[in-house]
């Protein structure tokens, strides 16, 4: 996928490092502690994001946080309206889910498709106490009721627009960036 | 456009890889309280059996359920195939309910490519066994049984079977299964060996992508994994071999022999056993033997193909092969 | 019955000549002849042939008539260029009896579209167990002449030895299918490397070639004549020229699939391709033409076998064995032979009119163009080019192999006896 040679850079480097060192104090004042949160990133960015807030946890609660992986390929409800998807990988962390706090992390909130499918994967693999959300980048437009607990950046976006996410682990740099779609192509995933 | 499973010769080298890989996915679908996914909820699956096969047929059974997909099970015994109604009618009757794939294991070679290519149905074909021709996804679970065992669970993602030697050894004339595995091995860069009496080989493998010997003892030190084929006794009755004992004791596997393998090279079968026969029960109950480890890579293997196959829009396999030729 | 002129045909491929039928005969060749009187056929260019003689024909009836009947083959016969077909003995009931070849011969005869001449059973049932009354079939008045278990090996040497011995009696021949039975149980198509691949039961070349052996030596030992029914492996060939050089009086023929078409196609399992023989590999069509152009093998002979569209609409295991043949012969022959440059039109008129009438003793057919004869003719489009539509066909059945395919050659008229049974391409 090629960044638009018109998109902006709306969160850059530092900016990223800082929402998610906010996002993480946030977790543990509203997880009371955080000793039972669980970090579950969706691939392929909400992975690199979950172990980014992992860390920064770590740092306060001077705890090992459990984080995993969450693929939610085989929940979609898209898949009819694509070829199959190579499937990235679920690792679940060793104590598994069962009342725990889960908190999913991803890149971007937009209809909220995404999220609606990893409800559903998560329904498979166990029981949590309560699930939250937090993500890098809401945009707006959500198709389903569902909301971010931890966003990094509210961003209003015209439908016209689109949001890319890119992380040094991936990406080899971090940023968010805003650009056009070109009129012709459909919708971003 | 290919939708169908119809021979390992049609794989691709990244086709395959891409099986094996998502069979991994699958396969941790399995460690979990839930083993079902929702990926094929609303497409019907038809098992179409006109041979016995209670082992393949559940596998397939288990695959599909596990995927959510509507099963539906069809066996020749006490049907109106029995009663001389042909492929061809059998077929479009199960298509007339709105069938989206259609597993299929025939006596006959040929059935299933016939099935896919004449024109009688829309529906994907899978092939679960035909003739003495292709057993594709026995292959592909042999190769994703090798690649665990030899290159890793996780470091063999990606991955092929470069270099690795794999002998298979027994009734390859009959076999469907060393066939698929020739050209699957082949494809994922294997060294592959086969090994059998000259009456059990058949006329043309010497143009086949591997080598051949009738002698056991000397390819065993080099083989990273054996495979042992089934050699029904009746073979015995049509003079392929004289005795029973003559052929165990020729090309049976039984400890001495498995001492002379690698100590990391893996025992394989794909079942059912003839105990005594190809292969000895200390050597079958050993631990080097991976057939129960076969049964279960059998079931993520066919989820993988069903999920490339029917999960999207288009099938994810390309054939790149198959469609060249055409 | 009228006359006709057959303007500017070149006769067996020669230069332009003018031939005059008059009543059944045919009654003058030259150039200038006179068309007082006469119905006016402008040839253009095209080649005249003696009517064509197959020595090979499965017309089916009595016991199939769903895939073809007497009427219907000999109409195909007649849209072929065809005069005379001998029609194999595995009807049911089999052509075992005078009373069954004289069915066959009578239906024949009332179809009027081209002389059928029946072939008897060498062993009652095709069981080859027992010898047939092979001299109470000469004697009816079917008058056969060709003796043959086609479809079925008279695997017994000593039954084969003595149906060779029998029918010196009478001037008759023995036409063996030539399958060594034990070595092609369950065999599917040619044994080599294709069938290694498709996991299809393998029929070796072997199995023909040691019955052949041992049939011509049997013929050589009880100074017999024998005919080897669709040859089709180079290493018959060498076994036939071998027994030739020795003196030995064998005939052989080749069907022209087997001039053509390689076991490569069976990897389509479309069981349109299925046929006994089978079909071979590419050296062995090569060395098939090369004999035929040399006359080791004698004739042409089509094979022609329907079989209805369910019994080829199936998997392969599961098909019928057998191509039609008789509508498509002439083009494939065209192609293969005489387009390669290895046979003439005179070679093909040997091949397929006079050679094979010679060998079962068709009277009044396989004659030379001449005046006197009888007008048994074929007119050859040999500029066309097109593709086979087998819709077009007037067999019943359509199981032939090369539809879409293009072809050279077309038949625009056939006489039988001075009556035409083709103009234009279509049956009258």
């Amino acid at each position: 996928m090629d960044t638009q040679s018109d998109a902006r850079p709306v969160l850059e480097g530092p900016d990223i490092a800082r929402v998610l060192t906010r996002i993480a104090h946030e977790i543990v004042e509203r997880a009371k502690g955080a000793d039972d949160v669980v970090l579950l990133g969706i691939p392929t960015r909400g992975v690199f994001l979950a172990r980014r807030l992992a860390a920064k946890l770590e740092q306060i609660t001077e705890r090992k946080i459990p984080v995993g992986s969450l693929d939610i390929t085989m929940y979609r409800d898209d898949l009819r309206m694509h070829p199959p998807r190579a499937l990235a990988r679920t690792e679940i962390p060793g104590d598994g889910i069962d009342g725990r706090l889960v908190v999913l992390v991803d890149d971007v909130l937009f209809s909220g498709r995404t999220i609606r499918a990893a409800l559903d994967a998560l329904n498979d693999i166990g029981r949590p106490r309560a699930v939250q959300l937090a993500v890098l980048v809401d945009r707006g437009h959500r198709e389903l009721p569902i909301r971010a607990d931890y966003v990094g950046k509210n961003l209003p976006t015209s439908l016209r627009e689109t949001v890319k996410v890119q992380l040094a682990e991936e990406d080899g740099r971090d940023t968010v960036l805003l650009g056009a779609k070109p009129a012709t192509q459909g919708a971003q995933p | 456009m290919q939708r169908h499973l119809i021979s390992a010769a049609d794989l691709t080298r990244d086709d395959a890889v891409l099986i094996l890989d998502t069979a991994e996915e699958m396969a941790r679908v399995a460690d979990r309280p839930i083993k079902k996914l929702p990926t094929l909820r609303g497409r019907t699956v038809v098992n179409l059996f006109f041979e016995d096969s209670t082992r393949t047929r559940i596998s397939f059974e288990a695959a599909e359920k596990r995927l959510s997909a509507d099963v539906i099970n069809f066996t020749a015994k006490g049907s109106s195939v029995s009663k001389g109604e042909s492929l061809k009618d059998t077929a479009q009757t199960l298509e007339a309910m709105g069938v989206d794939a259609v597993v299929i294991r025939h006596g006959a070679s040929g059935a299933p490519y016939r099935l896919a290519t004449s024109g009688w149905i829309d529906a994907a074909v899978i092939n679960a066994g035909d003739g003495t021709h292709q057993h594709p996804t026995q292959a592909l679970l042999d190769a994703f049984t090798m690649r665990r065992r030899l290159v890793g669970r996780d470091a063999g993602l990606g991955k092929d079977l470069d270099g690795r030697r794999i002998t298979i050894v027994g009734d390859v004339l009959h076999s469907r299964v060393a066939r698929s595995n020739v050209d699957l091995l082949h494809t994922l860069g294997a060294e592959v060996t086969l090994v059998a009496p000259p009456t059990l080989l058949p006329v043309g493998v010497e143009t086949w992508p591997c080598e051949v010997s009738y002698d056991l003892d000397s390819t065993l030190p080099k083989s990273d994994a054996v495979m042992m084929l089934r050699v029904q006794r009746e073979r015995m009755n049509a003079a392929f071999f004289p005795t029973e004992r003559e052929y165990s004791r020729r090309y049976g596997l039984d400890g001495d022999r498995m001492a002379r393998m690698p100590e990391h090279a893996i025992v394989m079968h794909p079942g059912p056993m003839v105990r005594g026969m190809e292969i000895t029960a200390e050597v079958a109950d050993s631990d080097r033997c991976t057939v129960v480890e076969q049964v279960t890579n059998g079931v993520s293997i066919r989820m993988a193909v069903l999920y490339l196959l029917l999960g999207g829009n288009e099938p994810a396999v390309t054939h790149a092969r198959t469609t060249e030729e055409k | 019955m009228s006359k006709i002129l057959i303007r500017g045909a070149k006769v067996l491929g020669g230069e332009p000549q003018d031939v005059l039928i008059d009543g059944q005969t045919i009654a003058q060749v030259g150039t200038g002849l006179p068309a007082e009187g006469a119905e006016v056929v402008e040839a253009g260019g095209k080649v005249l042939l003696p009517g064509l003689v197959d020595l090979h024909t499965h017309l089916r009836e009595p016991g199939r008539e769903d895939s073809e009947t007497v009427l219907t083959g000999t109409r195909a016969a007649a849209s072929g260029g065809y005069t005379t077909v001998f029609a194999m003995a595995n009807t049911f009931p089999v052509a075992d009896t005078a009373g069954v070849v004289e069915q066959v011969w009578r239906l024949g005869k009332e179809s009027g579209y081209c002389d059928v001449q029946p072939i008897g059973a060498v062993t009652v049932g095709l069981k080859g167990a027992k010898l047939a009354e092979l001299g109470a079939m000469h004697e009816s008045a079917a008058g056969v002449t060709v003796f043959s278990d086609d479809g079925k090996c008279v695997h017994d040497a000593v039954i084969m030895r003595r149906a060779l011995e029998y029918v010196k009696a009478f001037g008759g021949v023995v036409a063996q299918h030539a399958q060594e039975p034990r070595l092609t149980e369950g065999a599917q198509m040619n044994e080599g490397v294709v069938s290694a691949e498709l996991g299809l039961g393998g029929w070796p070349a072997v199995a023909e070639e040691s019955i052949i052996a041992r049939d011509v030596l049997l013929a050589e030992h009880v100074g017999s004549r024998v005919h080897i029914c669709h040859l089709s492996t180079a290493g018959s060939v060498e076994i036939v020229r071998w027994a030739k050089s020795r003196g030995i009086d064998v005939t052989a023929e080749v069907t022209p699939h087997h001039l053509l078409l390689t076991d490569e196609l069976v990897r389509s399992y479309n069981p349109v391709y299925k046929v006994n023989p089978p079909l071979r590999t590419e050296r062995d069509v090569m060395a098939l033409r090369e004999a035929l152009a040399d006359g080791t093998i004698d004739i042409v002979a089509t094979d022609h076998a329907p079989h209805p569209h369910e019994d080829k609409d199936c998997e392969w295991a599961a098909a019928a064995m057998g191509m039609v043949g008789l509508e498509t012969a002439l083009s494939v022959v065209q192609e293969t032979m005489v387009d390669t440059g290895l046979l003439d039109w005179a070679g093909v008129a040997d091949r397929m009119s006079f050679t094979p009438a010679r060998i079962g003793r068709a009277a009044g057919q396989g004659r030379p163009v001449s005046a006197g004869e009888p007008a048994n003719l074929t007119l050859v489009d040999t500029a066309y080019r097109g593709r086979v539509d087998p819709a077009g066909f007037a067999s019943r059945s359509r199981n032939t192999p090369y539809e879409g395919r293009e072809l050279p050659g077309r038949v625009t008229h056939t006489w039988l006896r001075g009556k035409a049974t083709l103009v234009d391409g279509k049956l009258t």
